[in-house]
Formats: structure tokens, C-alpha cells, sequence
């Protein structure tokens, strides 16, 4: 079966007046259909860099990605973006926040508007549709902003560190929130994060980056003996702490 | 109702206390203002020829309202204010927008933006008026001129202090940059656009009354010039007491827009 999203020999630089900066070196993985994959690495490897050339934000200057098997870059309405902070509008209230993507691929559709109302319903925010954003509390932002984004019915969801804004308590609860509401909707979905205990609690595999020029360390697929799988449970699973070893390792090994 | 506890409500007095003070203040240093200002003129102290007095004012605002000759002068400068500040609210919007949205066409027009907009435009006025001619037009685009290029840079500013993270989010719902333009940028910059019309329709008001001075047969800017030309400073004495008033209007009306606007969110 063909793979959902393929990444082939992607290389990426950037560009100043003082210079080049290489930052993605040689990137090759692929996921698929409903998967769930987190990508690691220390703090400036160009992790977000990967996802603005996934998204087709950005362009990448050597290798392809393709989803579906068609290049990303243009106009691609197959791939949604969750950025670190919420960024809802003030000047909105939630239920239009909720709709600003369909708003602007003018989907308005009735049945896209029902969809809308149906998750905001089921993912608790149905008596906050009029609601501004500052009434409401991080994670239930974090939950509206997912929505905006799974409004549109992507085929990928990317994810950078969308709880690194939260405070821990709340990042751990919204992390468990939505890594479930992912696994219901059965998205396949990327994530992006520094913080390794999410990442192992969430995902199905770990891509481990190195540092800048970013390249793939290993790919480690967590298989956790626990049923029902949730971000929180597996937190307590027995595997756990050595998946979390095993990844400290790799990103800390010197070569 | 909620209930305070004794040191909330001690809070809650003394601030309103404090908020009453100074209003009383305002009103009695303008009180003792008009008091002194009275007394100095009826004893002596000035020549009420040279600097009228506040009864002389009052008097000649009477009669001349009586004559209906002040309802004109004051709906002229009001109404040509009003016109042109009307226009540099369109036009400033709409070159700000245009600056935003061609990054290379702004930074061309960038410098001589600046230039245009330090030039005291009182140096402009004669000019307007050999061009324009001595009529409502050229005084309209005097009132403009003090204000736009202001209103240009100030709202260009703001349209590019946009949160770039907030623009990425457009381009992640795949918008473009029209998208990013009325659903980021315009709404996120409505509040400075607010502020900087405020400050602006002081500033038509202050183009106005230029215009008035050198190309006008009607207007308070008219009546001062002419007044001062025949040595009636009763007249142009009201004349400027009656700025104020318009000034202090305009400005309330804009205040009163900001905070409803505000209130709303």
C-alpha cells in the first residue's frame, strides 16, 4: 500500500545576508494511513523547519515530499497545521474561530457548519460557541484551535508543539484531550516536540533528530503493553521509562 | 449586587473621592481662569481692546448669532473639517493597505513619505491656493494635507506590526494574502486605526483653519484673519474659544467610538 505521506532525501538551508545555514540534512520517512508519528530532537535542530516543508509553506531545495504521492508544495488543501500557540482572534468568538478555515476555502457548506457544531459539542465547548477567546481557559483554546483545524478534514495533521505554551498541569490534561480526540477521528497526524515524554505517550512511532544539520537518528516504533491506549495511560506503562532511556540516549549520543 | 468586604469598600471611596478631586480641580482652574481674565479686563489691569474679556466674548457670540453670521462661520470650518477628515480616513486606509500589500512599492515610496509627511503644510497653503483656487476645494485639501501622510506611515506601521505567527496561521488554512489582509490584518490593527483618527481630526481642524486664513470669504479661520485685519479681537478671540470647544467635541466624539469599540470585546 502506498504510504500517506512520503519524505525522500529532503534537504533544506536557509539564507541570510551573513550567510547559509544548513538545517535539515538527508530527512527519509514515511507514515501511514491513521498513524501516529512524533518527531524529536534538541531544541533549534530545525523541527518546525521539517513542518513548514511538509505543509508547503516552505520549498524544499533538494529531495520531494509527497502526499498521497503528489508533491505538497502549491496549493494543497490535504494537510492541517497546528502552530504552538492557539492564535485565536480576539475579534472572533469561538464558533467563528472554529469556522475561519472553512471561511477562507469558502466551504461554508451546511453540512460542514453541522460537522463543526458537532465537535465543539462533543469536545466540550458547545455552551462557549459565543464565548470570546479570553474567556476561556488554555486548554480549552488549545481544543478550539484543534477544531479550526480538523474543520477541514485534512488527510495530515501537523503538530508543532501545540502544548509547549501550556503550563504542566494543563499541558499534560490537553495533551491526553487531544492525542485522544486524534486517535477518535483516527487522523494521521505528525507531531513536533522537545519533550519526549509526550512524544512517547502519544505516538505509535519516535523519529530522534540530531542536532543542526538535522538528521534522522533512528526511528523508534513504541509498542506499549497496555489496552486502550491514552497519552495518560501509557505514561504508566512498564515500557515506558525505557523508551524514554532509549530515545535520552540517542539524542545525547556523541558522534 | 456583589457584596464588598469594609476594605473593598474603603478602596471604592477613596477612589471615587480621588476621581471627584480632580474633576473639581479641572473646573475650578477654568472657573478662576475666566474670573481673573474678567476682573483683569474691568479693572484695568489689561486693555480689553487688545485682549477682549470673557463678557465681551459672550456678548459679541450673541449678537452675532442673532445675525445668524456665526452658525455659518462655525458649520463652514465644521463641515470642511469633517469632509476632509472623511477623506483621510478613506485614503489613508486604502494607501496603507495598498503599501501592505507590495512590500517593493513601499519600500520606493518610503523616504519621500517621510519628507512629505515632516513638511510643515502651511507652506503648502499658497500654493494650494494658486493651484486649487481661493475656494472649499483647496481648504478641504488643506485640512487633508496636515493629516494624511501621518495617517499613511502611522496605519502602514501597524498594518506590519501583524503577528507574523497570526498571518502563518492564514497561510496554514491555505488563505492568501487577502485572507491574511481581512481577517488578520485589518481587524487586528482597528484599534490603532481608532487612536490615529483621533489624533487626526484635530489635525484637519488645524488644516482647516490654515486654509481659512490665506483662501476663504466664510469660516472661523476667515473671521480670525478678517478680525485681526479690522481689529476686532472680540471677534478673533471667540473665534478661538469656540476652536476649542470644536476641537474638545471632535475629540470626545472619537474617545467615545474608542471606548464603545473596546467595550465590545
Amino acid at each position: 500500500m502506498q504510504p500517506l505521506l512520503e519524505v525522500r532525501h529532503v534537504s533544506f538551508s536557509y539564507h541570510t545576508i551573513h550567510g547559509e545555514t544548513p538545517a535539515l540534512s538527508d530527512i527519509h520517512f514515511s507514515l501511514s494511513q491513521g498513524e501516529f508519528a512524533a518527531i524529536v530532537g534538541p531544541s533549534g535542530c530545525g523541527k518546525s523547519t521539517l513542518l513548514s516543508l511538509i505543509s508547503g509553506l516552505l520549498a524544499a531545495e533538494s529531495g520531494q515530499i509527497l502526499l498521497r504521492g503528489k508533491n505538497v508544495k502549491g496549493s494543497n488543501t490535504g494537510i492541517g497545521y497546528m502552530l504552538q500557540k492557539d492564535h485565536l482572534f480576539e475579534w472572533r468568538t469561538i464558533r467563528r474561530n472554529a469556522l475561519l478555515g472553512l471561511e477562507i476555502q469558502k466551504r461554508l457548506t451546511p453540512e460542514n457548519l453541522r460537522r463543526v457544531d458537532d465537535m465543539l459539542d462533543s469536545y466540550g465547548l458547545g455552551a462557549f460557541k459565543n464565548a470570546r477567546p479570553s474567556q476561556l481557559s488554555g486548554g480549552m483554546r488549545q481544543r478550539a484551535a484543534l477544531i479550526r483545524t480538523l474543520a477541514l478534514e485534512p488527510d495530515l495533521l501537523l503538530l508543532d508543539e501545540p502544548f509547549s505554551a501550556l503550563d504542566y498541569q494543563t499541558r499534560l490534561s490537553v495533551g491526553d484531550d487531544i492525542g485522544s480526540i486524534i486517535k477518535k477521528e483516527r487522523q494521521t497526524a505528525l507531531l513536533v516536540t522537545h519533550d519526549l515524554s509526550e512524544a512517547i505517550s502519544m505516538a505509535d512511532r519516535v523519529i530522534v533528530l540530531s542536532k543542526r544539520p538535522a538528521r534522522i537518528r533512528q526511528i523508534v516504533p513504541i509498542v506499549l503493553s497496555i489496552p486502550d491506549r491514552t497519552p495518560m495511560k501509557s505514561r504508566s506503562a512498564p515500557e515506558f521509562k525505557d523508551y524514554f532511556n532509549l530515545i535520552w540516549e540517542e539524542l545525547n549520543r556523541h558522534d | 449586587m456583589t457584596e464588598y468586604s469594609q476594605n473593598q469598600a474603603r478602596y471604592l471611596k477613596r477612589l471615587l473621592y480621588r476621581k471627584r478631586l480632580i474633576a473639581t480641580a479641572r473646573i475650578l482652574l477654568a472657573v478662576a481662569f475666566f474670573i481673573l481674565w474678567e476682573t483683569a479686563a474691568s479693572l484695568g489691569w489689561i486693555d480689553s481692546f487688545f485682549f477682549s474679556s470673557p463678557s465681551r466674548v459672550v456678548s459679541t457670540a450673541f449678537s452675532m448669532a442673532k445675525e445668524g453670521a456665526l452658525f455659518l462661520h462655525i458649520g463652514t470650518t465644521l463641515a470642511e473639517t469633517l469632509i476632509s477628515f472623511g477623506l483621510v480616513v478613506v485614503l489613508g486606509i486604502l494607501t496603507a493597505v495598498l503599501l501592505w500589500l507590495f512590500p517593493s512599492f513601499s519600500q520606493v515610496l518610503e523616504p519621500y513619505l517621510v519628507i512629505l509627511n515632516s513638511l510643515p503644510k502651511s507652506a503648502l497653503a499658497p500654493l494650494l491656493i494658486v493651484w486649487l483656487g481661493a475656494n472649499v476645494r483647496t481648504i478641504i485639501v488643506a485640512g487633508m494635507s496636515v493629516a494624511l501622510f501621518g495617517t499613511i506611515l502611522n496605519l502602514y506601521t501597524g498594518f506590519k506590526e501583524t503577528d507574523p505567527e497570526k498571518l502563518k496561521l492564514i497561510y496554514t488554512l491555505h488563505g492568501t494574502k487577502k485572507d491574511a489582509l481581512l481577517k488578520v490584518a485589518i481587524p487586528s490593527t482597528i484599534p490603532l486605526i481608532i487612536s490615529v483618527m483621533k489624533v487626526n481630526i484635530g489635525l484637519c481642524l488645524v488644516g482647516v483653519v490654515i486654509g481659512e486664513f490665506i483662501g476663504a470669504r466664510q469660516g472661523l479661520g476667515y473671521l480670525i484673519i478678517y478680525g485681526s485685519q479690522v481689529f476686532k479681537l472680540d471677534w478673533v478671540i471667540m473665534s478661538i474659544a469656540i476652536l476649542c470647544v470644536i476641537a474638545m467635541g471632535l475629540y470626545a466624539i472619537l474617545g467615545f467610538v474608542q471606548r464603545h469599540y473596546i467595550k465590545k470585546f
